[in-house]
């Protein structure tokens, strides 16, 4: 347990950053000065400033806000309520379980992210309609984990114990059955993390996300794209913003599941 | 094995029908926009201009009647017209397609050919620095969004060494950005599997008997690194499929991916459809080959479970 806590402690300090961002920032993101457009990180910007003079680090800390506290959302969105529809299908079984399941086999047959960009596309853009449309591809995996899960404690003997003991179904459920399946649950989101963080981003980068003048990293990426030699900056900071953050996740998801004991 | 086949294919018919239902549903949850779209740049159009214009797309009938041509219209190639440029949008798809397929090809090719030997050299040097750098590269490449790693490429090699063209014309740099992402992930997986193989009992009899590194590897180790990388394979086409997208904007490489992104910003519905419904089929058709490959391959599996 010891060993986990500075990669808990690296994204406790990109969360902290990202829910005050508001209060960390040195300028105002969106207070625009075209005389000093396109400026090169300096003493006083220390990242520089986009084409409308805006200050890019104050953008980053901010941008932090949307893509990170976002994703987050989203991913706990998914995973809880992919996982619940999962282990209920798995606890009941019959006709509600062969429906669901069929329905899921239907989304997995999608590529995730070309339905994310069709979803996206059709929504009409906006970062919420881009996390709506992350959502509506992202929940069967869950649903498929917890519920293969689920049907592996029902064969196991405590189950049997408990049935035998008297206990209700949701006494069931949530004293035995779900906190026995939230070790791989967990490890199986925060491995997603950075994924979600990469597509939500990548949506946004299309112009399928987050809409100007929001800050946020994909859709500043994408307003620098025309300047990459000239201002270069502009899209080298909030990248490596989106690079340093899922690379934070991805090893702290891979020590979760070393901790846990379980291989890929 | 043919009977496991029909099994598989029969059981891709309700999926195949829920892929169109669902992406015709979707894109006509979208509203019927597409006509203010088409009228935007004449100024005011009367009301009646318009929904002839509907009228002439089939956009005024019901929605079973709208999907039900719709799909029709898959099955024989003739799947609408592009509300933009009035043309058949199977055969814009099919003219876009080549372009995509060899960009896929090319990355996926360069990706086996790196990711293989990184993977075996890491797992041979285990815990040595070489086994090192290369987890912390593979690490890289994997926390690395393609489209940040599109353009660092684009800046680095294109524009300050002048090594290579930048848009639309060289494969390379797009196939690299894509190869980046999915070699990283290759690379780990094959090293893991390699490790597990060392392992087993039968290479240590191998060692015991005084068969060299080399042989061991090359006989028994690479089998079994083949059938990872068609799993991998499998699993990973469809990240490719929609990392095409991304990388095909950003390089300006003319495929199914940038048709689609531009279709998406035009509100050109019928081609959107097309690209959504034909990714997932190839998506789906490349699982069932990488599956029954996977089968042929691999004995242990071969009739086992057909869930």
């Amino acid at each position: 347990m010891k060993k986990l806590i500075p990669y808990f402690a690296a994204a406790g300090i990109l969360i902290f950053v990202a829910v005050f961002a508001n209060f960390l920032t040195p300028f105002d993101p969106y207070a625009q000065n075209l005389s000093d457009a396109l400026t090169p990180p300096n003493a006083q910007n220390l990242l520089g400033t986009d084409r409308y003079g805006r200050d890019v680090l104050s953008r980053v800390i901010v941008g932090s806000q949307t893509t990170l506290c976002a994703s987050l959302l989203l991913l706990a969105t998914i995973s809880i309520v992919g996982s619940l529809i999962g282990a209920l299908c798995g606890f009941h079984g019959g006709k509600l379980d062969g429906f669901l399941m069929r329905l899921s086999d239907i989304f997995l047959a999608f590529p995730q992210m070309v339905f994310a960009i069709a979803a996206a596309g059709a929504l009409g853009g906006g970062l919420l309609n881009a996390a709506a449309a992350l959502a509506i591809i992202g929940w069967p995996k869950y649903a498929r984990i917890s519920r293969g899960l689920v049907l592996s404690i029902r064969s196991m003997p405590y189950f049997d114990a408990a049935k035998m003991a008297g206990s209700s179904s949701t006494k069931i459920l949530f004293v035995h059955v779900l906190p026995n399946i939230a070790g791989t649950l967990l490890v199986t989101a925060a491995l997603d993390v950075g994924t979600i963080i990469m597509e939500l981003a990548g949506l946004s980068f299309l112009g399928l996300g987050a809409q100007p003048p929001t800050a946020e990293w994909g859709a500043m990426m994408n307003n620098g794209r025309s300047m990459l030699q000239t201002a270069p900056w502009v899209i080298f900071a909030p990248g490596t913003a989106i690079f340093i953050t899922v690379a934070t996740f991805n090893l702290l998801g891979d020590k979760l599941r070393d901790f846990f004991g379980r291989t890929e | 094995m043919k009977k496991y086949f029909l099994a598989r294919l029969v059981q891709l018919v309700p999926i195949l029908f829920g892929i169109t239902f669902l992406t015709f549903g979707m894109m006509q949850f979208a509203g019927d926009d597409a006509v203010d779209k088409i009228f935007e740049q004449a100024g005011s159009v009367s009301e009646e201009v318009k929904s002839a214009k509907r009228a002439q797309l089939g956009l005024d009938q019901p929605f079973i009647v709208q999907y039900a041509n719709w799909l029709g219209g898959i099955l024989t190639g003739e799947a609408g017209k592009s509300f933009i440029s009035g043309k058949l949008v199977f055969e814009t798809f099919v003219d876009k397609l080549p372009a995509t397929i060899e960009l896929m090809l090319v990355s996926i090719l360069l990706t086996i050919f790196i990711a293989t030997p990184l993977g075996i050299l890491a797992a041979v040097n285990r815990n040595r620095p070489l086994d090192f750098f290369i987890r912390g590269l593979s690490f890289v490449g994997n926390s690395m969004p393609n489209f940040f790693c599109g353009l660092l490429l684009i800046y680095f090699l294109a524009l300050k060494l002048n090594l290579l063209p930048i848009i639309g014309q060289s494969v390379v740099l797009p196939a690299l950005t894509l190869t980046i992402a999915m070699g990283a992930k290759y690379t780990r997986q094959i090293r893991a599997v390699v490790l597990e193989e060392l392992d087993k009992p039968y290479v240590t009899g191998a060692r015991s008997r005084g068969v060299d590194e080399i042989t061991i590897l090359i006989k028994s180790v690479l089998r079994s690194t083949l059938v990872t990388i068609i799993t991998l394979l499998a699993l990973s086409i469809g990240s490719l499929l929609g990392g095409t997208a991304i990388v095909e904007t950003i390089f300006m490489w003319d495929g199914v991916g940038k048709m689609a992104v531009d279709a998406i910003l035009m509100r050109d519905y019928p081609l959107i459809q097309a690209y959504v419904v034909w990714m997932a089929i190839i998506y789906v058709a490349i699982n069932l080959a990488a599956d029954l490959l996977y089968h042929w391959l691999d004995p242990r599996v071969r009739y086992g479970d057909s869930s």
